[in-house]
């Protein structure tokens, strides 16, 4: 490949990057009020997807806690919000669930396998139930009213959110550390004995991806106005980014954009359109997708991709 | 100069010892075979160096410093480098890239991106990979990836290097190979303590051999000495007319 090659290839994707930006955080002006609402659930699932990716996809350690670290954005945000700006108290929410996944990481993450699946699993459960108890015994009441916060503020701070991921997750997988990463993921033991610091590593990335599901929870908490321990650790959160990653694939960075965006809004039309068949609709389209492929809709795009002249350079 | 001592080096896996009080001393630029029939600890002994399990009771020391309980990624940093007798390679990764994480990880002083990219390259070509560097490492023949190993082993700057197995499973060819990568590696001054069942090779390569058997040391010399050994004969070589005909 020639040097102006990799030039324009380096410019394109953050300028495709800039333009999609740009176009989305002017939607509130031109789209419809359901249009910004229906973007802004797609957004909270492409972060949730993502964020998940950036620890799961490339250690293999298949984490649940998703709902955990989203549901500790939404409490954080059911007890400060009103009482400082909503900006502040978005970054807080992420910071609390960046603490929390870096104390149970540190606890956990030398459990492999199924045994730290099933731990992130108990995680939400756990947290939920301390959590009623905790409602109950003191504050006598089950939920919490969560001040209402105007639609497209919600929509531009959830865009932020999606855009300081974006950038995040760009600088991992470009950096040694993202290497690292997947060195985990395939080999964790040789890992360790070429000089990665495989605890250190693993707890910080999982405390970054919860960071960002915290965030996402903090500010979807304003929306929903409403929240108890059921509502805001709902175990279907933890499932449905699993999901929605393997549904676009993991190799490549837009794979679980792909997915998410595909599957939120998929139930969105399936729930409206077909209310009684939305399950079976919904389970039949991913059992093919698992079972015919295995990369993904990511791994289906770029086969097409490869058939076209100077299409190439989406295999790197 | 002593770079690796040990002393009384046990650990046990539940209620049998893997490895007893062993003790044992390697000298800058030696190279020093670890032999004995299978299950005599070999392995678990250079799991305990490597740091992978922590010997109880036991001290090992590092150019005379106490590393007993240090982390593997700490140890592989102050220059202890090894390879696995069960090829652990990044088998998704390039070639290129297994190496890389060696030297973008392991080294003890912090390498900028462009040297770790010309290490690389240049330990692919020392090991003989430099036209596969860009496959998928599972693609490689099993010879290849010990080679891969070794030289992600090479890429942490390693002062000493546990190889473990290096030749089991390759063929006479490849054997030969592999004696000439050991002699180049040790040309370039770092020590070496490997295991190994090729007679031929521990004969040919090591400058002191120490025997396992169920855990303990029980013989330690120079190559002639061990294969005239009564002892090792009785336990591991077997007739003496084997030696060296492997």
């Amino acid at each position: 490949m020639d040097v102006s090659g990799i030039n324009s290839k380096k410019l394109i994707t953050p300028g495709i990057f800039i333009v999609v930006l740009a176009l989305l955080a002017a939607l509130p002006f031109y789209a419809s009020l359901y249009g910004v609402v229906l973007i802004t659930s797609i957004l909270m699932y492409i972060i949730l997807t993502v964020s998940w990716t950036i620890f799961s996809g490339t250690t293999g350690y298949l984490s649940l806690a998703t709902a955990a670290f989203f549901g500790v954005g939404i409490y954080t945000s059911a007890i400060l919000a009103g009482q400082i700006p909503i900006v502040i108290v978005v970054i807080l929410g992420g910071l609390v669930s960046f603490g929390v996944a870096a104390l149970v990481g540190a606890l956990t993450l030398r459990l492999k396998g199924v045994y730290f699946a099933m731990f992130t699993l108990g995680l939400v459960e756990l947290i939920k139930h301390s959590l009623i108890w905790y409602e109950i015994k003191f504050t006598g009441t089950r939920g919490r009213f969560v001040i209402v916060v105007d639609n497209e503020t919600i929509f531009w701070i959830m865009l932020g959110i999606f855009a300081v991921l974006l950038i995040t997750t760009y600088i991992i997988r470009n950096s040694k550390y993202g290497l690292a990463l997947q060195a985990i993921g395939e080999q964790e033991e040789a890992a360790a004995h070429s000089g990665v610091n495989v605890t250190m590593l693993k707890v910080v990335t999982f405390a970054i991806s919860a960071l960002f599901m915290g965030a996402a929870g903090a500010i979807m908490a304003t929306r929903w106005t409403y929240i108890d321990p059921g509502i805001a650790f709902n175990i279907n959160l933890s499932f449905l980014p699993v999901l929605m990653a393997i549904f676009g694939g993991m190799t490549q960075l837009f794979g679980p954009f792909l997915g998410a965006t595909i599957i939120a809004y998929l139930e969105e039309i399936l729930l409206t359109k077909f209310p009684y068949y939305y399950m079976l609709i919904f389970g039949v389209i991913l059992s093919i997708v698992i079972l015919y492929l295995p990369q993904g809709i990511s791994g289906l795009v770029q086969k097409f991709w490869r058939r076209f002249p100077g299409g190439k350079s989406a295999n790197t | 100069m002593r770079i690796l001592e040990g002393e009384g080096v046990t650990k046990y896996f539940g209620g049998l010892s893997a490895v007893s009080d062993v003790d044992f001393y390697v000298d800058q630029g030696e190279v020093v075979g670890l032999i004995g029939p299978n299950g005599a600890g070999k392995t678990t002994l250079f799991n305990l160096i490597s740091a992978a399990l922590v010997p109880k009771p036991g001290i090992i020391k590092f150019k005379g410093r106490d590393i007993t309980g240090m982390k593997p990624h700490a140890i592989c940093r102050l220059g202890i480098a090894r390879t696995f007798q069960t090829v652990k390679i990044f088998a998704n990764l390039p070639v290129f890239s297994n190496v890389r994480v060696g030297s973008l990880f392991g080294a003890s002083k912090k390498t900028s991106p462009a040297e770790t990219g010309k290490t690389t390259a240049e330990l692919l070509e020392f090991v003989g990979l430099s036209n596969v560097s860009n496959i998928p490492a599972k693609d490689l023949t099993l010879a290849n990836q010990k080679r891969l190993e070794v030289a992600r082993a090479l890429a942490t700057k390693p002062e000493l290097l546990l190889l473990d197995e290096l030749m089991a499973g390759l063929n006479q060819t490849e054997v030969t190979q592999a004696m000439d990568l050991l002699k180049q590696i040790r040309g370039e001054g770092i020590t070496v303590i490997m295991i190994e069942h090729v007679m031929k090779a521990i004969m040919n390569v090591c400058d002191r051999i120490i025997v396992l058997h169920h855990g303990q040391k029980i013989a330690e010399g120079t190559p002639q000495e061990i294969a005239t050994s009564k002892k090792v004969i009785e336990v591991y070589l077997g007739e003496q007319t084997n030696v060296g005909s492997q």
